[in-house]
This record gives C-alpha cells, structure tokens and sequence, in this order.
C-alpha cells in the first residue's frame, strides 16, 4: 500500500534526533511491549509480513503521532484479535471472558523462538529472471497490500548488482496467499535517476527487490 | 515533527501496556517471567559487542575477512552470532573510497543478532527519510564529512537480509590486539554514519 511507512526521500522532518548513551528502552512499558510482541508471536498466528503490515495500516496521523514501541503496541493488539488470541472485548475491559485459559508457552520455548535464526530462504530451485549486471527497470506497481518495494524506486532503472538467492515474497505471505518463492536481488541506483540533476554522482543506492518488482531495461 | 514525541503520553501508554499484559497473562497466553528473560536478553545480552568482535577479527585475520565479505552468515554464525534478525548477513566493507551507510526506509529492519536492538535515530522518520536522499547531510549532522571523491553507498533493507557495516580500521591501531581493538568499534561505525577513531584520536 501507498502508506504513510513508505518515507524514503520525504522532506520536512527535520533534524537527526541523536541521543548519546542512549538505554536500551527508554521507559520499562517499552521493553515490555517488545517482550509480549514475541511472546506473542511466538504463537505463530501470523509472520513478520503480516506483523509489518499490521503497522501500515494504522491511520496515517496515529502512525505519525506514535513512538516506535506504540506503534508496535498497536499492532500486537489489532494482530491479535484478528487472529483470536483476544476478543475486542476483552481488550476494552482488559478482563478475560468466561472460557478455556490457554497454557503458556515455556519461558525456554518462547526465548528459542524470540532469539533463534528464522531465515527468509527458501531451499527450492527456482530459476532467477536476472543475473548480476542486467539493466533493470523497477514496476510502476501499487499494491494494495503490502509490499517491500518503495515508491522512491518505481519506475526507475537500476543494475543487478548481486543475487542473493531464493526468498519469501513478502507481498504474498503478509496476506497468508503462499510464499511464492523467488530471486532477491541487490539493484543498484546512481541516485541521479532516482533524485535528478542535482543528485551527487558520487551517491549509489542498494535496494533488495524481488523478481516480481522488476523487468529487462 | 520528530521522534523527540517519543516520551509524551506515558502515562496513558503505560497504564494501557499494564492492563494487556495482565489480561494476556490471565489468559495464559504469556508468562511474565518469560517476558522479562526476553528483555534481559537484549538489554544484557545481546548487543553491539557482538558485532564489535566480528569486526576486530576482520581487522586482525586477513582469511575471515575474506569468508566475511564472500559469505557473511557463515563467517559471523562461526562466532555464534547468527540469530533472530540476523539470519542471513550482509558485510559491506568501507574503504578509502566508498563509504557505506544502512537504513531500512519502510521500517526499522536492523541486524539485532549483532547489534543488538536498534537507537531511536535509527527508526526516526527524518533518518528513514532522509540518508536515502542527502547522506552526506545526514552524515555531517553525526559529524562525519567525507571528501567529495567519495562514493557513497546508501543500502536500503527491503528484504530479510541485514546488513553490517565493516569500518576502517583506523591509523595508530598497529601494535593494539584483537580483544583492545572490540573495545574502539563503535556501534554507529557499523550502522555507517560514522568512523572508528583511534583512541585518544580523531576520526
């Protein structure tokens, strides 16, 4: 979707808020908010796709008025009532409705599943649509779900600059259509092409995008 | 408008994180205890030490830079940091002549397997919409000027692969061991928006 997440290349923000010693959370509300986000999501109700979409779609101006961890407060609550680990009633009230309690996952259980590798990779034999050093030239696409290509690169043209291999098609598996395994690429853009005249020469961009987000230049 | 909004509404926040987690542990569906090992592990454990010791080892082990530039996640998974956001790595080197600086643009992707969960101005709006347009201002406001024959690489974490910055090793860092130099790379060294100094020197 055309969301308000999508920020490469806006302006008006203003300056990089940097902090020096910075803590780990900043209040103890967020630390518990990352923890029950995996937690939860130890459950294995929905994937990262899904997770990220559940980001997007908040309203534009709550998005923009919400910290990191609020907006994933945000989504670890919509996620799951959709998905039914909680009614909207209960969330409301905060009081679990008369019914079966579920058992816990173990703390081992949870720490494995929040701390362990979980590769995107696909092992499947899939033929890439390019190799490194192909002119590419990125869809002029808009989906209405969610996608992992952004609209600073569509419509323009790169150069394959290496395959990483056979991944999840995040497009797909956000919506729980399939995993439709295919080619990442590392595409390279001088930013000229992407920013205009005015762009330095000396300014390259990388983006992974997947076979679908391209065609032959 | 900034992330500087990051401390406003705690209270309601608060009192609104106090009441899901315990109807989700009324409910069975977590356990506090749990919760609270997930986050000691990241405000103990896991940080950006570890990237800091797959850099020291590239500076001073000429054959595992090479395994890390050519295969990442098998060069940083034999040091045993291969994990949850960090699964399949990508090291980009800088050098004299290319400089190269992550960002993830359409959310905060960060490598926490080797850096550990990422600062505030890295999943700010203005970073995230700002280092793919002007790097080199982004990268003066960090304090880093880099000379105009500099490329600037600007990678943009679209997809599941993370990307770790390999930093100059800098001047005067000869005679320094391997376990001293871990103690000098510094997490935003690896992040790219700025350069390891020497100590007692300048970048």
């Amino acid at each position: 979707m055309d969301g308000i997440h999508d920020m490469g290349g806006m302006d008006g923000f203003g300056p990089i808020p940097i902090e020096y010693d910075e803590p780990i959370f900043h209040a103890e509300w967020e630390g518990r908010v990352y923890a029950m986000n995996g937690a939860i999501g130890a459950w294995g109700k929905w994937n990262i796709d899904a997770g990220r979409y559940g980001i997007e779609r908040m309203p534009p101006a709550l998005y923009l008025q919400s910290s990191y961890y609020e907006r994933w407060l945000h989504r670890t609550e919509k996620m799951m009532v959709e998905h039914g680990l909680i009614s909207q009633a209960e969330l409301e009230s905060g009081t679990p409705s008369e019914g079966e309690k579920s058992q816990p996952l173990t703390m081992e259980q949870i720490i494995e599943r929040q701390t362990r590798s979980r590769s995107a990779r696909v092992d499947e034999e899939v033929a890439p649509k390019f190799k490194a050093g192909d002119n590419v030239l990125v869809r002029n696409i808009h989906p209405k779900g969610h996608t992992r290509v952004p609209r600073y690169v569509r419509g323009r043209k790169g150069v394959i600059d290496r395959d990483h291999g056979v991944f999840i098609f995040p497009d797909t598996n956000a919506l729980f259509q399939g995993k439709k395994p295919q080619h990442i690429y590392s595409v390279r853009f001088d930013a000229r092409e992407l920013w205009g005249p005015d762009a330095s020469a000396q300014h390259k961009l990388y983006l992974d995008l997947w076979d679908d987000y391209l065609d032959r230049a | 408008m900034s992330e500087g909004h990051d401390h406003s509404h705690l209270s309601d926040t608060e009192l609104r994180v106090r009441a899901l987690e315990s109807l989700l542990t009324e409910k069975g569906l977590v356990d506090p205890d749990a919760l609270n090992a997930i986050v000691d592990t990241y405000e103990n454990k896991v940080g950006p030490r570890n990237g800091a010791t797959v850099v020291a080892k590239a500076w001073t082990d000429p054959d595992f830079k090479k395994w890390l530039l050519e295969d990442a996640t098998a060069a940083i998974g034999s040091l045993g940091f291969i994990g949850n956001q960090g699964a399949d790595m990508v090291v980009l080197e800088n050098t004299a002549s290319v400089h190269n600086v992550t960002v993830c643009t359409l959310c905060s992707c960060y490598p926490w397997s080797v850096l550990g969960l990422p600062p505030v101005w890295y999943k700010s709006f203005p970073y995230r919409a700002r280092v793919v347009k002007e790097p080199r201002a982004v990268l003066e406001e960090f304090g880093l000027e880099l000379g105009g024959d500099v490329e600037v690489r600007v990678w943009d974490s679209t997809s599941e692969l993370r990307y770790l910055v390999l930093p100059e090793r800098p001047a005067g860092t000869e005679s320094m061991s391997e376990d001293e130099l871990v103690g000098i790379v510094t997490r935003n060294s690896m992040i790219g928006t700025e350069k390891v100094a020497a100590p007692g020197g300048d970048a």
